[in-house]
């Protein structure tokens, strides 16, 4: 078989990509696979930028992305740049590409919103908030689980403190 | 008996890591620092964590990686309290407790990464430590962090929590069986990753793995503890129960950990590749009962005492490559002279 890029020498490197469920096979000359960026023909070299780049949401062999030109406000990054290397440039650079990430981000990890943790910088409010989401799930749980003694301390729980969050807010 | 078999799982557990991702809001990642900014983001946390009213901020010192000897960097990795990635960065700056189980390291891929490593199955306790040092620091600085995707970090793999917990586990008899792979397979459903520990490759070094959760957003720290205490248990026992089948089904697993013994016990030299599947023989002697006179904690400080640039720290000058096997050798038949079969 003959190389598909120069139709010239015969193909040794056999390659089959899948990217976002797309399935393609090549079949190169040491030379065009080399120029290609496939470097040892036969012992696939593996690039984690590039593959964090294409679950951020570009194919890579279509990585020519249309010219869009936004740029992080704080450190200059372009989204072209965040998805080429699959590292971010600043925190500001995920508010500013949130919506052409988000997507993404939802298929590396199965959720898109975080609920753990939250630092001192949150404020007070959204810790609180995430306090009761944790309780109201544990109640949720104790109810289903017909473990109605401790449903009903958790329901007394969460009462209180929105009580004390509603006290504060006025 | 039955608390016998108890211990018996525990013991598959070597040792629990927690990492704990964090940035500052008012720098760029560090791929993308000047020297001054990676400077001042070093002055900030090491002033955080020294000016903190708390005692325990108090027995961290710090070590720029260009100042310390090259030894002593590889010495930190195989001691698993640094990245080899990081032991490659000159400018970056490694904050170490007197305990030897917790580090933080600065501008890595990361502003902070802070690290608690302890040994055998230990999760709430290195959490909880993890989280003390991460409160200290949230007092003083401005960390990047998105009500909707968390704790901000330069990889999108590590939004959310910015939490890496892992557990590290001897699994000889599953890897002997060829199981590692489907168990792999199945973890990767539940958001959790398997791999090896010492050395690349498929076969992992002294058949010791690294389980971890991969999922960092959309579920708390607890959850993701929780999960993977779960997942780590059923791996162990697992672990347990095909150890006594083989134990049990012919005495060729017996003469197994016999030889390796005596190989350790007798060798003048040692390498650390044939020291790794030896020991590792052994530690399953152990842990199956078949062997008796040291403990499989004791084991797993024998293996972190034993790799190339300990020895070198240890000593504290260069040795070559035989000198090396030999002194390994030397010191790991001392550790294992008492160890015999209990028959």
């Amino acid at each position: 078989m003959l190389c598909q890029n120069c139709g010239k020498a015969n193909a040794v490197a056999h390659i089959t990509e899948v990217i976002n469920g797309q399935k393609t096979e090549k079949h190169l000359c040491a030379e065009c696979a080399q120029k290609l960026g496939y470097t040892q023909p036969g012992f696939m070299h593996f690039n984690f930028g590039d593959l964090l780049g294409s679950m951020l949401g570009v194919p890579v062999q279509h990585r020519r992305v249309e010219e869009n030109t936004q740029r992080c406000p704080f450190c200059g990054m372009t989204l072209e740049e965040f998805i080429r290397t699959g590292r971010a440039g600043c925190a500001t650079c995920y508010s500013t590409f949130y919506d052409n990430l988000i997507g993404s981000i939802g298929r590396i990890h199965g959720k898109t919103a975080h609920t753990g943790k939250v630092p001192r910088i949150a404020g007070a409010s959204l810790q609180r908030e995430r306090e009761l989401e944790r309780l109201k799930k544990q109640l949720q749980e104790a109810v289903d689980a017909q473990e109605y003694e401790r449903a009903a301390t958790l329901r007394d729980e969460i009462r209180a403190k929105e009580d004390n969050a509603q006290q504060e807010g006025n | 008996m039955a608390e016998t078999k108890k211990t018996q799982m525990l013991d598959t557990a070597v040792s629990t890591r927690i990492r704990l991702a964090r940035n500052l809001a008012n720098y760029p990642f560090p791929h993308r620092m000047t020297a001054e900014q990676k400077e001042a983001v070093v002055r900030e946390v090491t002033d955080a964590l020294f000016s903190a009213n708390k005692t325990i901020g108090q027995t961290f010192h710090a070590t720029k990686i260009a100042d310390m000897p090259q030894a002593e960097a590889l010495y930190l990795v195989e001691q698993h309290l640094i990245s080899p990635e990081f032991a490659e960065t000159p400018d970056g700056v490694v904050l170490r407790d007197d305990s030897g189980t917790v580090s933080i390291m600065l501008n890595e891929e990361d502003h902070i990464r802070i690290q608690v490593v302890l040994p055998g199955a230990a999760l709430d306790e290195a959490m909880e430590t993890a989280n003390r040092i991460d409160d200290l620091l949230d007092e003083k600085l401005r960390y990047a962090f998105d009500e909707r995707l968390g704790y901000l970090t330069q990889c999108p793999t590590n939004l959310g929590t910015g939490l890496r917990a892992s557990v590290m586990v001897h699994l000889p008899v599953l890897t002997d069986q060829r199981a590692i792979g489907s168990l792999s397979a199945a973890l990767s459903k539940l958001g959790m990753t398997v791999r090896g520990i010492y050395g690349e490759g498929s076969e992992a070094r002294g058949k010791m793995y690294q389980i971890s959760n991969q999922v960092t957003l959309g579920l708390s720290e607890q959850e993701a503890v929780e999960s993977l205490k779960t997942v780590v248990a059923q791996v162990m026992e697992q672990e347990a129960q095909a150890r006594e089948k083989v134990f049990a089904a012919s005495p060729a697993a017996f003469d197994r950990v016999c030889r390796a013994l005596g190989t350790l016990q007798y060798a003048r030299l040692l390498s650390g590749e044939e020291f790794m599947e030896l020991v590792s023989d052994v530690r399953m002697g152990l842990c199956a009962g078949a062997l008796e006179g040291m403990t499989p904690g004791d084991v797993d400080q024998l293996i972190a005492q034993a790799q190339p640039a300990t020895i070198l720290h240890r000593l504290g000058r260069n040795l070559s490559a035989q000198e090396r096997d030999r002194e390994r050798a030397d010191f790991v038949r001392a550790a294992v002279r008492s160890v015999q079969p209990a028959e």
